[in-house]
């Protein structure tokens, strides 16, 4: 990557990609009612580059990915998809457009069973056969639901639920991955599996935007790395260099009152 | 010899009766199935059911019956057009933004609408134009009888709403089982978010699955027709109300998600109500109101109550909700001091005006209407009380109002007591029957603690009212007089309405009283977080049987008044059950959250349709259920009631303007206060 120096606003727009960005934030504000979340974001992430958002609790990582993925309008600024404007645009165009969110927490419908979650994200652009052959690789990469497949998802353990979320995208290869807190909730171990998973998804061309307070997976995955604070960007740059950065902003707790 | 000849004929009539009640039961599980289709596609308990499935009906009426249509157009129309136009109405411009308010919130839209929709829809068409014409069915010929096994009587009606029943069953099954919509539909009521991270357009989802649910209350309306208007008069949306609720109590048997529950509930009931018309003994007068049009709400209400499944509810909540702007935070309904004084001026402003026109210059017909308007603000005062502090939904206020009055008449009639007293002894049995009511309903909280009250309601109206007990008799009962106090004789309009402020004044410091208790301080605390306020020591159910205890009492009182007013107990005009709900909308609209909510409610209740409806604007009173109606929709955004948000606006405004300095910038911490969920 062509980074230049890692200081602030000349910095905002990110490198010039080659091609169009599969994703492109400008200059973009976002509100929930009268809290304000996000102040001039401005980030991309090209064809096939992986990036990983930074940031303690409550820096807007999650309000970015929402941004990024349809959920919330933005209040200023621009979202373009392939250099499409999408800032406008509801969530189920981004998704068809391949930019995929996996939301934290538990994201499924809890009363659906495993299978209905996964067939209703599959039955998009499959016909039934088709459905039936995702099911079993969904159930190949998470062995743990595979016999739960007809368990109600409310009832599933919190790291089962992540599990099933996870499975809905990584059986696809789409344009851009986002996901938001992946290991939250999961053994170690099974973090692990997941971050092989992404490797591999990776390779496949896929470009990922991984939201992450755990920064050791995230940085050894990602090429580049974002860091917010206080709902703006305070830093971007290569991930091997982003340890530094992180460790400055991160770990310094003199700077930890909220205005 | 004679006893098999008897078991013989038992036997006879316990078949005959099934078969009988086989039909009936099919009216119960359409309607009870459409009911589950909507809440399973809306996520919303839809009382305005029974609105949707009237206008379709009404409409093939007025088409078919009053139009001369063939049968098939009209029905084309009514049930092809008419409902899913009326779904995709309601969807676009309410309920698609209501997504993530509280059930409760969305019951109250849904009261609104029901109050609504069957009142605007016969402005619209002039529907009360002319004299009542008989209404037929959608089957021609429908009344020929056949006999099944050569002996069992049915009709052509009843064979083909049967039949209807089993194929809207089967179609619906399939749907939710086999097709991608129907997984669609589900997941959209779950969550639309979530579905839209799934690729799927949750927007067109929704409103094809209103769409659908309407289809099926118009089906089901137009269907029942000759059930409800057998007597050959107007069809009334009252008409449906029975079915409604009898299929309310059928679909609850499936915690309204289970369509089979519904379908077979809704046959059982059928039977067991035709059974039960046929075996109960009729020499006993309870029995025999039994059999009558009270059991669909007997059945209602014991089955919200005793029914396990019903506590097994877990309210299913979507994973994305943090997405959407928080709601108005509850401490937006504690008023700032500015506000509190300026409230008190304008309100001192305007008594002062009022007061002085009233006992200066109106004449008796305006004093009357004054009189009410402050004996509705204390009524209201009792939904203040239960809904505004309490944060549940009671829709049996009017009994209790009822209650006060028919005991004022009681014991000035029966005993030569003093309506004073009586009304006192009103309110004290209310608030024993609040007490008793409250025990098994009140664990229930949110729309079943809403429609165990509404069977109650019912029940008393149907049942209660017309034992010479409770209701004296209702032809002859006229007579309550105005009261005597401490040698002040109380019977002009005017010193009758000094009484009645007075009592207002009484009646909203108690209510300022309980608020500021700690039984008030508990309600709040319930209403934030059951589970929270109970962790720290909070007992519910006892808070919730005294604030139940209080609000019937209040109710009581003012019922009592009202029938002193009247002079006599207008039970049809002033406490019929219907009347109740729109209670209910008036104050939630206008402000149930403070004590002078409730009293701009209760002039608004009165004054409204007179001066500004039919003087003013020279419209039919019926708009004001309309205009209410719809106004219930503001209850989502703003649950401290219309008024309060306005005049909180109207205060700010005026700060602005005299301060000059800009408004504190509410992006407290950046990102840091971000909205609730945004991260763990």
């Amino acid at each position: 990557m062509t980074d230049a120096p890692a200081t602030a606003a000349a910095e905002i727009a990110g490198p010039v990609p080659l091609s169009l960005p599969v994703l492109e934030l400008r200059r973009v504000n976002a509100a929930y009612g009268p809290f304000r979340a996000l102040f001039d974001v401005s980030l991309s992430v090209g064809e096939g580059e992986t990036v990983a958002l930074l940031g303690r609790n409550g820096a807007g990582k999650t309000t970015v990915a929402r941004v990024a993925s349809g959920l919330v309008e933005p209040t200023e600024g621009e979202v373009m998809v392939d250099g499409n404007d999408f800032t406008k645009a509801r969530a189920h165009r981004y998704a068809k457009a391949g930019v995929v969110h996996v939301p934290e927490g538990r994201a499924v419908f809890p009363d659906f069973s495993v299978e209905e979650n996964l067939t209703l994200a599959f039955s998009r652009t499959r016909d039934r056969a088709e459905v039936r052959e995702a099911l079993g690789r969904a159930f190949e990469l998470f062995p743990p639901i595979a016999h739960r497949r007809r368990q109600i998802a409310g009832t599933l353990s919190g790291g089962e639920q992540r599990m099933l979320a996870m499975a809905r995208v990584l059986v696809e290869t789409p344009r851009l991955l986002i996901a938001d807190e992946l290991s939250l909730g999961l053994a170690p171990i099974v973090t692990d599996e997941v971050y092989a998973v992404l490797t591999r998804i990776r390779a496949a061309g896929t470009a990922l935007l991984i939201v992450e307070q755990h920064i050791g997976h995230a940085l050894a995955l990602c090429d580049r790395a974002i860091l917010l604070d206080h709902g703006a960007i305070t830093w971007q740059g290569p991930s091997d260099e982003a340890a530094r950065a992180v460790g400055a902003s991160l770990f310094d707790t003199s700077g930890d009152s909220k205005s | 010899m004679t006893t098999s000849v008897l078991a013989a004929g038992v036997l006879e009539e316990t078949i005959r009766a099934f078969f009988q009640g086989l039909p009936i039961g099919a009216g119960f599980a359409l309607v009870a199935m459409s009911f589950v289709l909507t809440y399973k596609t809306s996520g919303v308990f839809n009382l305005a059911f029974g609105a949707q499935a009237f206008i379709s009906a009404a409409a093939y009426f007025e088409l078919h019956t009053r139009r001369d249509w063939p049968i098939w157009s009209a029905v084309l129309v009514a049930v092809l057009l008419v409902a899913p136009v009326l779904g995709l109405l309601l969807e676009r411009l309410i309920f698609r933004h209501v997504h993530a308010v509280s059930a409760v919130a969305k019951l109250v839209i849904s009261l609104g609408l029901m109050v609504a929709l069957p009142e605007l829809f016969k402005l619209a068409v002039d529907y009360n134009r002319e004299q009542p014409f008989g209404a037929v069915g959608i089957i021609p010929d429908g009344t020929a009888v056949y006999r099944l096994f050569g002996r069992y009587p049915v009709t052509r009606d009843e064979i083909a709403a049967f039949a209807i029943m089993v194929a809207a069953a089967l179609a619906l099954a399939a749907l939710f089982r086999y097709s991608r919509l129907g997984l669609r539909i589900r997941a959209v009521v779950q969550s639309p978010r979530m579905t839209e991270l799934n690729g799927v357009n949750a927007d067109w989802v929704s409103s094809g699955s209103w769409m659908l649910s309407s289809l099926f209350a118009g089906l089901a309306g137009v269907l029942l027709v000759p059930t409800t208007s057998s007597l050959g008069t107007v069809l009334e949306p009252r008409g449906y109300f029975p079915i409604v609720i009898a299929a309310l109590a059928a679909a609850a048997l499936g915690r309204l998600v289970s369509l089979p529950a519904a379908m077979f509930g809704g046959l059982l009931l059928g039977v067991v109500t035709t059974e039960l018309r046929t075996h109960l003994p009729r020499d006993n007068v309870i029995l025999n109101e039994l059999r009558g049009s009270a059991l669909p709400y007997v059945m209602l209400f014991a089955i919200i109550v005793f029914w396990p499944a019903i506590r097994r509810q877990i309210a299913g909540s979507d994973p994305l909700l943090g997405v959407a702007p928080p709601p108005p935070a509850l401490a937006a309904a504690n008023r700032s001091r500015g506000m509190t004084v300026y409230t008190r001026i304008m309100a001192l402003a305007f008594f002062t005006a009022v007061g002085i026109w009233t006992f200066g210059y109106a004449n008796n017909f305006w004093i009357s209407r004054i009189t009410h308007s402050v004996i509705f603000s204390i009524i209201f005062l009792s939904i203040v009380v239960f809904t505004g502090l309490g944060g549940q939904i009671a829709l049996c206020q009017v009994t209790f109002a009822a209650i006060g009055a028919f005991t004022a008449m009681q014991f000035a009639q029966r005993w030569d007591v003093s309506v004073i007293v009586g009304m006192l002894a009103g309110a004290a049995i209310a608030a024993a029957v609040g007490a008793a009511l409250s025990v098994p309903v009140m664990r229930l909280g949110g729309i079943w603690l809403a429609i165990a009250t509404l069977a109650f309601a019912l029940f008393f109206h149907d049942v209660l009212v017309k034992y010479g007990w409770v209701g004296g008799s209702l032809f002859h009962g006229r007579g309550v007089p105005r009261p005597q106090l401490f040698g002040v004789d109380f019977s002009s309009h005017k010193n009758f309405l000094v009484l009645c402020v007075a009592v207002l004044v009484v009646v909203g410091v108690l209510v300022i009283l309980v608020r500021e208790s700690s039984t008030g301080m508990a309600l709040r605390a319930l209403r934030g977080s059951e589970t929270a306020a109970e962790s720290i020591g909070v007992v519910s159910w006892r808070s919730r049987v005294i604030v139940f205890s209080v609000s019937a009492a209040i109710a009581a009182i003012g019922g009592g008044l009202l029938a002193m007013e009247e002079k006599q107990v207008s039970y049809e005009a002033n406490y019929d059950p219907q009347i109740g709900l729109f209670w209910l909308v008036v104050v939630v609209v206008l402000g149930a959250r403070t004590v002078e909510g409730g009293i701009q409610a209760g002039v608004a209740f009165v004054i409204f349709p007179v001066l500004v409806l039919e003087r003013w604007l020279h419209l039919d009173g019926a708009w004001r259920f309309v205009l209410f109606g719809f106004a219930a929709i503001s209850f989502a955004r703003h649950p401290e009631g219309l008024l309060e948000h306005g005049k909180r606006r109207s205060q700010a405004a005026m700060q602005r303007l005299f301060t000059r300095r800009p408004p504190v910038a509410a992006a407290a911490g950046a990102g840091g206060a971000a909205g609730p969920g945004d991260e763990p």
